[in-house]
């Protein structure tokens, strides 16, 4: 398996370290309920298909990605820094 | 028999080599199959479930029955396949699965047994008593059945792994897989050509056709003399490819050196690549499928094709009267070719009515081989027309049921074959791996002509999608014959009719597992054990359930196939572990003081990647505990010095470097001064603690981290995660700085009055108090010192750049002994801090809580921080959790051992009256007992509690009693002092 | 105050220099490395300083900028590494500059086919037009973090932690036997 680092550009999948759903970017306020919280720690959705996930180009540029991979197929359709995405929104 | 004038071998070339003890000749160019029909050797192995007589079927790598042990002893390579071994001076090779030996097996009794020995035979028979399963059944089965055995010696071979990369990939050097080469190569992009077999040409080398007017071997030849030629392609003979991964990688398997006798120690045997691919071509061509009639399994009895390849590729007639048996035109030309070779062919007995004769040979039309007889060599076969039986004495029957594509690899990403009814066969379905083309003959193309043109149709393909302008490759002349093929699957009759034979599965298993219920392939498959072999069912998975569809009543597309899964060929798990045995398996960290703490007898343990000391042996100490003693007393007593450099260190800076800190640890880091440490608490965002340690601020807006020696990474990475992540409008850089200083402990009584030996300006109690932190030159030597402390006496830990280390730390012990110190060790260091109550990965083990640990305090409520809400939840902070607390031994037994539950006194150690567990033990000298830390329920309301700590591993019962964690020194005056 | 003489090591001690068929594997002492991160919206006035102070610019995602004796290679997201001059002050202004002289072991490994060695090490693609001169990478080196540099056609600079340097040792010494006894 290969990711297309953004900064490095592709690689083989061993310089990578992964770590779930991209839902860890929205870190609840926190003032926010104790179901938000227990949402963004604990629930995911793991439907197949397409899905937003986090992964640490660990031995590569140390970039967190936020890769867009198709979980049925391994069909990557993506990756962002997560550094932009979260830019974007702020 | 060796032909005359015919073949790719080396005539000038013989090589001596030997087979079950006896020595034979052959040719360079040889493969250990055809060297030994060349010698008329036609039985060499025993089949796996009832020790039937085999001979080779085939002159490839699906070979099923001529499997041997290559060498001896920890060298030894079993079940290689006599038809891919090439031969070498020296080869030593072994039959496999007999006993006394290969022509009277004593276990051929099996067969007599068969009746018995069925599909389901262990699944029905070895059901009771249960305990027989493990003692008695498996030793029996393991013994009597099997391949080749292991040696269970080292094996000393070498094996290593590489990586290539390349725009095209092309699997398989056949007309298909040259002629992509060849037009890719051309237009400019980088190619890798692989092929499973020495040298390149793939059927065109065991073939009478012509290409462009040249034999076809000569034109193979000097296509791949051309690519060779060229700088941008890589040329693998020897190499299979094992399997299609996700994003064009492709693992492959290169048997470097078994064609030699080159094992000097440093040759690698094989290498396992890994293949990063743009493109690729998969023209991995053909297998022909064998027919399943009575004792189809006669040494004797081979393939079509082989024999043809036996005759063209090697000289060698593979029988003196040989009668051909097909359904197809194609292996008409084993007749043809045999007869110009100069060998009697007695029939050609095809199925079909319709069969014309292609040449000048007894052709029996609309016949089936029905029976054959000879034992250990077949002597004549058997065959039914409309008007009876009649036999044929022959001693080489060369069968053909038509040709399977070999859609393997489309199908190693989920992907399914296509039926195609023409060819009564699967072919790939296209895209079913991403950017991969099939051309050739595994594309049910199976002329030679319509695969050279396949070919750079297919190198055209992938030339678009690279964006690559294709050159202009004409396509050569060849034959385009039909090959006419009508299905026979199966002549009906008594007796035991073969369809796998590495596994020995008949035709009546697969009969038997459909009217037992085993309809669906997947369940038929593993009820007979068809295509569970080393082989995989490469002959005989498209005839078995071609049957099964027969005997339930559907279609073969609705019948389906297995899944084909990686890898095609058997690859040994030595060349998939390549490269991590020994020292490869991991790295090796060493400290700055490695070469000194050996020189001093120390023995290293494990710390993560790191080696660090468990203690330093003193003249005299036979026992690990009189050092640690020892060790912990001048600790306690004078001074000791210990090597602290594997904790990680993380360099940050910035404006916002304070802003991180508060954030990521629980307490506050904002507020602390320039020049000082603070212990920090981090937490996961679900609250739960992930590591401690210390931080020092060097100035306004520049700290460093401390963090455990195992969470190091985790901690890096975790920041990583917070700054990019969550806190990207933050203005700060932080970087790895463990590896840049060396780092010693310095602690006890005696410390300071050492470190003033080798500091240029000495320090004492109001310039340096404990918790300060600060740039100092030691022995002439820009570093730094922080005043901290994890044996809870008066402490320092004294950083410089790690070109030092060596001799800073002999720096140290040199004064340190004088002063009635030394070196300490990790037990020491252990003992220590339990002592003192300070907690290690041992206690934070990932499921414990600030409360937990009694820091909850720790956690500010002024500030935000990671896993502060969630460590706030009713249940985290239930009292009746289990929290950190002291043990000490009151009873009759004094030992303590970490892992060992408590349990109520009077009570059973049972589950239910679980009360805790031991995390980490210490016998402490300072008080001379066993000291303890570990969690019970309740914590502090415990304290002086008697409990039962029982170890049930170790078998070690102790009244212990519940304790204050802080043994030494409560209040901490020693640190201070 | 007695006098002590603190000798330095190198990270492999003895300054290894091995040869194995065609390739050449050596430690290399390149002066001072510091690593110089730029903060949020620094990295051009970084580039300036560095290139009136030392002579070459920032480089960029796996690029080296300067030369033998004064290099600039990029060490990671945000972060390059100067290799053999002492960091400017101006530089402080504009990056965090940490002192990196002992973190790493720096070799070379030099030779026809050292590609071929590097290629049973390193997942990365080191082909001559997709690795060019000047071109470097971190990537793993067999289990180790590595950093990788493309200095002339046949020498890589490769970098390891300093405490890994004898696995860096033993893991090119295999691979470099290997590949000397394909001949």
């Amino acid at each position: 398996m290969r990711l297309p680092c953004p900064i490095c550009g592709e690689r083989d999948i061993r310089e990578f370290y992964y770590q779930g759903a991209a839902v860890a970017l929205d870190r609840p306020d926190p003032e926010a309920s104790a179901d938000a919280w227990q949402d963004y720690v604990y629930l995911r959705d793991n439907r197949p298909g397409p899905l937003r996930e986090m992964w640490h180009h660990d031995s590569g540029c140390s970039a967190w990605l936020v890769v867009t991979r198709n979980t049925l197929t391994h069909e990557v359709l993506g990756a962002e820094l997560a550094i932009d995405v979260k830019g974007a929104r702020a | 028999m060796r032909l005359a004038d015919k073949g790719l071998i080396d005539r000038n070339a013989p090589i001596s080599f030997s087979f079950d003890g006896v020595e034979y000749n052959g040719f360079k160019g040889d493969t250990l199959a055809s060297a030994l029909l060349a010698n008329e050797v036609r039985l060499v192995a025993r089949s796996f479930k009832y020790h039937r007589p085999r001979g080779i079927l085939t002159a490839g790598s699906e070979e099923p029955n001529a499997l041997v042990t290559i060498g001896s002893g920890g060298r030894a390579d079993p079940n290689a396949r006599a038809t891919v071994q090439e031969i070498y001076t020296g080869l030593e090779a072994r039959s496999q699965n007999a006993w006394p030996s290969l022509g009277f097996d004593a276990m051929a009794v099996n067969d007599l047994a068969a009746p018995f020995l069925g599909a389901g035979f262990y699944y029905k028979t070895l059901m009771w008593p249960r305990a027989f399963w493990e003692r008695v059944y498996e030793p029996i089965i393991r013994r009597a059945a099997g391949l080749g055995t292991l040696s269970g010696q080292a094996n000393t071979d070498k094996y290593e792994r590489a990586f290539a990369h390349c725009d095209l990939l092309v699997i398989g050097a056949g007309p298909a897989g040259l002629m992509a080469a060849l037009t890719a190569a051309r237009s400019g992009v980088d190619v890798i050509l692989a092929d499973e077999d020495s040298i390149m040409g793939g059927r065109l080398n065991a073939e009478t056709y012509t290409v462009d007017g040249q034999t076809g071997a000569d034109w193979a030849a000097n296509t791949v003399a051309e690519l060779a030629g060229m700088d941008n392609v890589r040329l693998m003979t020897r190499t299979v490819v094992t399997g299609a991964y996700d994003q064009g990688t492709y693992g492959a398997l290169e048997r470097v050196n078994h064609h030699a006798d080159r094992r000097d120690g440093k040759a690698v045997l094989e290498t396992f690549w890994r293949i990063a691919a743009k493109q690729t071509v998969l023209a991995a061509g053909a297998l022909e499928r064998p027919i399943a009639f009575q004792n189809n399994d006669r040494p004797g009895i081979m393939m079509a094709n082989a024999v043809r390849a036996y005759v063209n590729r090697w000289g060698v007639a593979p029988g003196k009267t040989v009668t051909v048996f097909a359904n197809n035109d194609d292996a008409h030309r084993s007749a043809m070719d045999l007869q110009n070779a100069g060998v009697h062919v007695a029939a050609v007995i095809d199925s079909r009515n319709s069969a014309k004769a292609l040449g000048d040979y007894r052709l029996i039309t609309g016949a089936q081989v029905c029976a054959t007889s000879g034992r250990k060599q077949l002597e004549s076969v058997t065959y039914r027309t409309a008007s009876g039986e009649d036999s044929i004495s022959t001693d080489c029957l060369a069968m053909s049921g038509g040709w399977n594509p070999s859609v393997h690899m489309t199908c190693h990403m989920n992907g399914r074959p296509t039926w195609r009814e023409d060819i009564a066969s699967f072919v790939p379905t296209p895209g079913s791996i991403p950017n991969m083309t099939v051309a050739g003959a595994c594309n049910g193309d199976f002329s030679t002509a319509a695969c050279l043109a396949a070919g750079v149709a297919a190198a055209r393909d992938a030339l678009a999608a690279l964006g690559t302008k294709p050159a202009e490759v004409p396509i050569p002349n060849a034959e385009d014959s039909d090959y006419k093929m009508e299905p026979l699957w199966a002549v009906a009759g008594k007796g035991r009719a073969w369809l796998d034979f590495q596994n020995d599965v008949s035709v009546k298993d697969i009969k038997q597992a459909a009217s037992e219920n085993f309809r669906s392939v997947e369940h038929m498959k593993r009820y007979t054990t068809q295509g569970m072999a080393t082989d995989q069912g490469k002959n005989s998975n498209v005839n078995a359930l071609a049957l099964l569809a027969d005997a339930t009543g559907r279609g073969i597309p609705e019948t389906g196939t297995t899944t084909f899964r990686p890898p095609y060929s058997p690859v040994a798990i030595a060349a998939m572990g390549a490269g991590a045995q020994g020292k490869g398996f991991m790295p090796e960290r060493f400290i700055t003081s490695h070469a000194a703490t050996i020189e001093r007898g120390a023995p290293m343990m494990e710390a993560g990647l790191w080696y660090r000391p468990s203690y330093f042996p003193a003249k005299g100490e036979t026992h690990w505990r009189q050092s640690c003693d020892r060790e912990v007393n001048l600790v306690r007593e004078a001074v000791g010095v210990c090597d602290v450099s594997t904790l990680g260190k993380i360099d940050i800076q910035g404006p916002d470097a304070a802003a991180l800190l508060d954030f990521v640890y629980t307490n506050m880091f904002s507020t602390l001064k320039t020049g000082r440490v603070r212990y920090g608490l981090m937490l996961r965002e679900d609250g739960h603690v992930m590591d401690d340690g210390t931080t020092a601020r060097l100035s306004d807006t520049h700290f460093v981290m401390t963090t455990t020696t195992a969470a190091a990474g985790q901690v890096m990475r975790h920041l990583e995660f917070v700054t990019q992540c969550l806190r990207p409008d933050w203005d700060l850089r932080f970087t790895s700085v463990t590896e840049q200083w060396a780092q010693f402990a310095v602690a006890g009584p005696k410390s300071r009055e050492l470190l003033n030996g080798l500091l240029s300006t000495p320090i004492d109690n109001e310039t340096w108090p404990f918790m300060a932190c600060g740039d100092v030159t030691v022995a002439g030597v820009q570093g730094r010192l922080f005043r901290i402390s994890f044996s809870g006496e008066h402490a320092y830990e004294v950083a410089v750049p790690a070109r030092y280390g060596d001799a800073l730390f002999r720096a140290l012990l040199k004064q340190a002994e004088a002063m009635g110190g030394g070196a300490y060790g990790m037990e020491a260091l252990n003992v220590l801090r339990i002592e003192k109550g300070f907690i290690t990965h041992g206690e934070i083990h990932g499921r414990v809580t600030a409360f937990d640990i009694g820091m909850d305090r720790m956690i500010s409520a002024k500030k935000d921080c990671i896993g502060k809400v969630m460590s706030q939840r009713e249940g985290l902070l239930d009292e009746d959790r289990e929290q950190l607390m002291g043990f000490k031994p009151v009873g009759a037994v004094k030992q303590l051992t970490g892992g060992a539950h408590f349990y109520p006194e009077g009570e059973d150690p049972t589950p239910d009256n679980d009360q805790g567990y031991m995390t980490s033990v210490g016998f402490s000298p300072t008080f001379g007992h066993f000291l303890g830390l570990g969690f019970v329920r309740g914590g502090a309301a415990r304290q002086g509690d008697r409990l039962r700590m029982i170890d049930a591993v170790r078998g070690i019962e102790t009244v212990v009693e519940v304790c204050h964690p802080v043994f030494f020194d409560p209040k901490g005056d020693r640190a201070r002092g | 105050m007695p006098v002590v003489d603190l000798k330095p090591k190198t990270p492999l001690d003895n300054m290894v220099l091995l040869t194995i068929g065609t390739v050449t594997f050596a430690e290399i002492d390149a002066g001072p490395l510091t690593s110089v991160s730029p903060y949020l919206g620094q990295a051009g006035n970084l580039s300036d300083a560095l290139k009136s102070a030392h002579g070459m610019t920032l480089p960029g995602p796996n690029r080296a900028t300067g030369k033998d004796g004064a290099r600039a290679i990029w060490f990671g997201r945000d972060q390059a590494l100067l290799i053999g001059p002492a960091p400017h002050n101006t530089l402080a202004k504009h990056a965090a500059l940490t002192d990196q002289t002992d973190a790493w072991a720096t070799t070379t490994l030099t030779g026809a086919q050292a590609t071929d060695v590097l290629a049973r090490l390193t997942p990365l693609d080191l082909r001559d037009a997709h690795f060019k001169r000047g071109h470097t990478a971190r990537s793993d080196l067999m289990h180790m973090n590595a950093s990788i540099t493309r200095l002339g056609t046949d020498t890589f600079m490769i970098m390891v932690f300093r405490s890994m340097a004898q696995t860096l040792l033993h893991d090119i010494q295999t691979a470099m036997e290997g590949v000397a006894a394909r001949g």
